[in-house]
């Protein structure tokens, strides 16, 4: 297990604080997109990108890059956040967002956006998409490995991340994939669930029951882990721990807080798909800049 | 026309087995229906290489999809209508909005499972798959051309949706023929008009031309193995020398080749074109021949239809009546 320094800890904190601050801005700026699920996974896409995953933004299709399956796609604002500040495109295109011509689609699509793994956005296809990725890491590959691939066939060069919403596992096909990834022993894959307790009309608990969550993925035979999902330091910890669990996957449930960070919008299902009026811009920014210090 | 039928799953199953040695990177995929599309051939020469998900459509594609986007060539394995129907929003958003280079091969398709009923039954493939953007359709008449369309399928860039019959199909071409993908075959010439048919309907195409011959009507035959990308140039060549189409589909009447082809002559080349497959309705239970000839793909519904198209051709050559001077 890593040891995280204190310094390293709150710099990804604040990291996550100003990724929210670039997502209202761009939300706010194109009229258009989804804040609330944003605002919950900022402190996962953070340490993913910025201190767990093994990525280089000059080689966005290298063979042996870690994954991350953004499969809660309509909260993409977060994604094209980290993927820009992490130096895979220019930070100012992000005010492009959802715009004509722009390479930011509504929801993320690949061919336009370097570093998006997959399109989503109908809910649903991370974990079995994330199966093929993860399965393909194992088989041999007709091409001469490189010097960094791993020796035996067997053993993947590389680990595969699925994000995946609470509301989204309402959908049959992930159950689908979740017996399948746990009968092909895939112990490259980790899901972590962004269980924000909100979808578009209303609470989880109401909407579609999930609970006992954590049994369902135990049942399913995967290696589950509980988390404080804005705790940085939980979330690195959980990460390299399920990097350790061998032929199951693993999930991450972290409980996080819908619209976090911004008083009026935290475990309201409205703020979903709302644009914030200009009042609304003011204060919501002055909330989360008083979250920096 | 040889009198030799082989089964074409048995076709599949050894087309399957040659193309995992020549092609490593291939992946074969089932969802649990590998005994009977015979993809289980594959299984038992590459088991490290075939993947049965269980009974699960939607998770076949989207796995399919995630092998393919880290350098594998998927071929996923189901009946024909699944993939249609039950798995249809993974093949459009990441097959096609994606371009996931994700080869669906439907198996059972059009009538061919034909005691299982209309549940099983696949006359919509076609139209559903042709309308998406980015797909390729290709659906082999033989089992010659299947063998040689089938390496072609996987070296393809993006998806394609093979369709393929349950059942016996004749040997229609030669061990010599080489079949393109987007390319029309024509295997007969003729003035009168033309057949345009596509898998198990190309042998009564051919049928139907020998008697249409018999009367004096000399009827051209083409294969479009491939509905998309349709050969417009071959189709238009064929309605500008005949001046009328009949096209043959074991398929609705609705939206498959016969759409297609029509497409292509109303915009460029206006000539009467007749439609024959089975009509906008369901099948029933019964033996693969008899569905066929009592659903509209009879030898005798395509004879009617090339006499039906060719008195079409021969109203508008004669022009409009004069109107009577007063």
């Amino acid at each position: 297990m890593h040891h995280y320094p204190e310094e390293l800890v709150k710099e990804l904190a604040v990291k996550a604080q100003q990724f929210r601050i670039q997502v209202l801005k761009m939300i706010c700026d194109s009229q258009s997109g989804h804040l609330g699920g944003a605002l919950s996974c900022a402190e996962i896409v953070t340490c993913l990108y910025f201190q767990h995953m093994k990525v280089d933004p000059s080689r966005p299709d290298w063979p042996e890059r870690d994954r991350l399956l953004f499969s809660k796609g309509h909260a993409c604002a977060m994604l094209y956040t980290a993927l820009a500040h992490k130096g895979f495109f220019p930070v100012e295109e992000l005010t492009t967002f959802r715009k004509f011509r722009s390479r930011l689609q509504g929801h993320p699509e690949p061919a336009k956006t370097p570093g998006v793994e997959v399109v989503a956005g109908p809910l649903g296809h991370g974990i079995a998409i994330g199966i093929g990725m993860a399965m393909a890491g194992r088989i041999p590959t007709s091409q001469k490995p490189s010097a960094m691939s791993a020796p035996t066939a067997m053993a993947s060069t590389y680990r595969v991340y699925i994000l995946i919403g609470d509301g989204e596992i309402n959908a049959g096909v992930i159950w689908e994939g979740a017996m399948a990834a746990a009968k092909f022993r895939l112990g490259n894959l980790t899901a972590i669930l962004d269980y924000n307790g909100i979808q578009q009309t209303g609470a989880t608990a109401d909407v579609m029951p999930t609970e006992p969550v954590a049994d369902k993925w135990a049942s399913f035979g995967w290696h589950v882990q509980e988390i404080h999902g804005h705790n940085v330091l939980e979330i690195l910890t959980a990460l390299d721990r399920a990097d350790e669990v061998h032929a199951r996957p693993s999930i991450i449930i972290a409980r996080t807080t819908k619209g976090k960070g911004v008083s009026f919008m935290e475990y309201d299902n409205r703020w979903h798909g709302m644009v914030p009026t200009e009042a609304q811009y003011e204060q919501a920014l002055r909330e989360l800049e008083e979250g920096l210090r | 026309m040889k009198d030799e039928w082989v089964n074409m799953r048995l076709a599949y199953g050894q087309a399957l087995v040659e193309l995992g040695r020549t092609h490593p990177d291939v992946v074969v995929l089932s969802a649990d229906v590998s005994n009977s599309d015979h993809s289980y051939m594959f299984e038992e020469a590459f088991p490290d290489r075939f993947f049965n998900v269980g009974i699960a459509e939607q998770c076949l594609v989207d796995v399919a999809v995630g092998l393919a986007s880290s350098g594998k060539i998927p071929l996923a394995n189901t009946f024909s209508f699944l993939f249609a129907t039950r798995a249809l929003e993974m093949v459009r958003t990441h097959l096609c909005y994606g371009r996931a280079n994700v080869k669906l091969v439907g198996a059972y398709s059009g009538l061919s499972d034909s005691f299982d009923g209309p549940t099983h039954h696949s006359i919509t493939d076609i139209a559903i798959m042709r309308s998406l953007p980015n797909m390729t359709v290709v659906i082999p008449s033989d089992p010659v051309s299947l063998r040689k369309l089938l390496p072609q399928v996987v070296e393809w860039q993006g998806p394609v949706f093979m369709r393929l019959t349950r059942n016996d199909a004749p040997v229609l071409f030669d061990e010599d023929c080489s079949p393109r993908i987007g390319e029309a075959v024509v295997l007969r010439q003729g003035m009168d008009l033309t057949l345009v048919g596509t898998g198990m309907m190309l042998e009564r195409c051919l049928k139907a031309a020998d008697v249409l011959s018999k009367d004096g009507i000399e009827s051209g035959v083409i294969e479009t193995h491939t509905i998309k990308p349709l050969d417009t140039q071959c189709i238009l060549e064929a309605a500008r020398e005949t001046g009328a189409i009949v096209t043959v589909e074991e398929h609705s009447i609705i939206g498959g080749l016969g759409a297609a082809v029509a497409e292509v002559v109303t915009g460029s080349y206006p000539v009467p074109v007749r439609r024959v497959g089975i009509a906008d309705q369901f099948a029933e239970t019964g033996s693969h021949k008899d569905l066929l000839e009592n659903y509209g793909m009879s030898l005798k519904d395509i004879l009617q239809a090339a006499r039906e198209a060719l008195a079409a051709q021969k109203s508008i050559r004669n022009g409009p009546c004069e109107e009577p001077k007063t």
